[in-house]
């Protein structure tokens, strides 16, 4: 593939300054890159309570709750999309109870716009946030927070000194893998994506289906490649690899 | 915070607090709702009478369910997808037990790269993957190839297999493996006597999550399934960007009902795992 990228039939770099050239590839890299940090965001916003839940409750009732994070994860993608076409769109399950309520008038545009797709990626993502935040705080000893009751720290200040800072380990490993997998994202912008919602894998999709250039998409891939690999490399300098996977060797 | 002894909470347990603690509980419980929701709704409008979407359903009818079973397009689909999903779990467990083994027992240079190495098709972006498998396998005409598939999904699948599999390795004492080879026993024995017993949950369930991998597997499958190796994924997005109708949905509860299925006995396999393992441990 990296091959192939300055290969057009013979060598050159023509590909690669394509991307540069052309704004609209620039505006879809943008875009790309927003989307993801926006979703990555409301993943951590979302999944942090629930991973906080997960560590301070009995054994047996985060079981429990760990099926409603699982079951979401080993479903198809492709049917929690169709689900969130079915709940979102023009005669979904939003608006016909919205009409019904009388709340609005006219059925409100709920799909194929970017709003969609971040609700649909944040759903995707979440659990991927959730295991390796629940695999870090179930590591803290939770006599330290007692040690800060005792001494005398309210229950908010207790968290924000002493726990917080303690499961910034699992924040970092959860923001990262969540990024890392935004920003190869397909499917989600695919389906509940509006015109506006091009992403660069859709591109290379585009490239190889419609537009027959097989270079060019390589040479998308290739900077996909390339930016993943950089942001990876750098985190995993501050986090160890092995937090990710909530396992090490 | 209830789980902390009385005599540390009962001083702050003051009503501000409590309220806190119920914005806190109604968040939680509104996200599990977000994550859960999505995932049961399909179910109702899989029965419905109407064709188009609506909900609630107005009347009750199995006949998305007959189109699905009734309709050649996507029974063979189905087929494609369960036999890819058979061979790429064998494929996988065949690749990824001796590796998890290598990895885990093995005392050499690098494990610990190798070991990343392995796991990267697990963050790397699937449709990089897609686009490299495609040109490689286009260039040999093997687009619409059913094993062309099985191959491509092995990549993403031996990852999970290895995971599975070397924790299970490392959950039980190797003492057991020295002891099996005091007595006598070589090496390939030991493994087939003493180590796959106690591995065998780990490894069932990696197999089937290397299954289901394969089964729900869509990026790839968009770019490789041509027209003969039409998946069940595939069939449901080109089905998605055709027709929604809610022959989609009927499969879509069937596939969820799938995931739940593999989950028990994933969580089965797991007791029993444990339980082995605890029996060993009384013995000892």
């Amino acid at each position: 593939m990296f091959i192939i990228s300055f290969m057009d039939p013979t060598f050159t770099l023509r590909n690669y300054i394509r991307i540069y050239q052309r704004p609209v590839y620039i505006m879809v890299i943008l875009n790309t890159f927003r989307l993801s940090v926006i979703v990555t965001f409301f993943a951590l916003i979302l999944g942090y309570p629930i991973a906080y839940l997960l560590s301070h409750t009995r054994k047996g009732v985060a079981q429990i709750l760990m099926i409603f994070l699982v079951l979401p994860f080993w479903t198809s993608i492709l049917v929690r999309m169709y689900a969130w076409m079915v709940i979102l769109g023009r005669n979904g399950i939003i608006n016909s109870l919205l009409l019904k309520l009388g709340v609005i008038s006219t059925p409100i545009d709920l799909l194929f716009n970017t709003f969609s797709v971040i609700v649909g990626m944040v759903h995707f993502l979440l659990p991927f946030m959730v295991f390796p935040l629940y695999s870090v705080m179930n590591g803290i000893d939770k006599s330290l927070v007692m040690a800060a009751y005792n001494l005398g720290a309210t229950p908010f200040k207790a968290f924000l000194k002493i726990f917080f800072p303690l499961s910034l380990a699992g924040v970092g490993a959860g923001l990262l893998i969540t990024f890392i997998l935004a920003v190869g994202f397909f499917i989600t912008p695919a389906l509940l994506g509006g015109r506006r919602d091009v992403v660069i894998s859709m591109l290379i999709e585009n490239q190889i289906h419609v537009q027959f250039n097989w270079a060019f998409a390589s040479s998308l891939a290739f900077v996909l490649l390339i930016f993943t690999l950089i942001i990876f490399n750098i985190s995993s300098r501050f986090l160890g690899i092995d937090r990710i996977w909530g396992g090490k060797l | 915070m209830n789980e902390y002894p009385g005599e540390f909470v009962k001083t702050y347990d003051t009503p501000k607090i409590s309220s806190i603690e119920i914005l806190f509980y109604t968040f939680c419980g509104l996200i599990f709702l977000f994550l859960i929701l999505p995932i049961f709704i399909v179910f109702p409008i899989s029965i419905s009478s109407s064709k188009y979407l609506e909900f609630p359903p107005r009347g009750l009818s199995l006949q998305w369910y007959r189109n699905f079973f009734g309709a050649k397009e996507w029974v063979s689909a189905t087929l494609t997808s369960i036999q890819i999903a058979t061979m790429t779990s064998l494929l996988a467990s065949l690749l990824g037990i001796p590796t998890a083994l290598a990895l885990t027992r093995g005392k050499f240079k690098g494990t610990q790269f190798i070991y990343s190495f392995l796991l990267s098709p697990m963050i790397l972006p699937v449709i990089v993957i897609a686009l490299a498998v495609y040109l490689h396998f286009a260039r040999l005409h093997l687009v619409g190839n059913v094993y062309a598939l099985m191959l491509a999904h092995t990549v993403l699948a031996v990852p999970i297999v290895l995971i599975t599999v070397s924790s299970s390795l490392q959950g039980f004492d190797q003492n057991l493996e020295h002891a099996a080879m005091n007595l006598g026993a070589n090496r390939i024995k030991t493994f087939f006597k003493v180590t796959f017993p106690l591995i065998k949950p780990g490894v069932i369930s990696g197999a089937l999550f290397a299954f289901i991998t394969s089964f729900d597997e869509i990026v790839i499958a968009i770019f490789l399934s041509g027209s003969q190796a039409i998946t069940l994924p595939r069939r449901m997005w080109d089905s998605i960007h055709e027709e929604i109708d809610p022959t989609i949905a009927a499969v879509s509860s069937l596939l969820i009902f799938t995931s739940i299925l593999l989950l028990l006995s994933v969580a089965i396999l797991r007791r029993r795992g444990e339980r082995i393992r605890g029996e060993l441990e009384n013995r000892s």
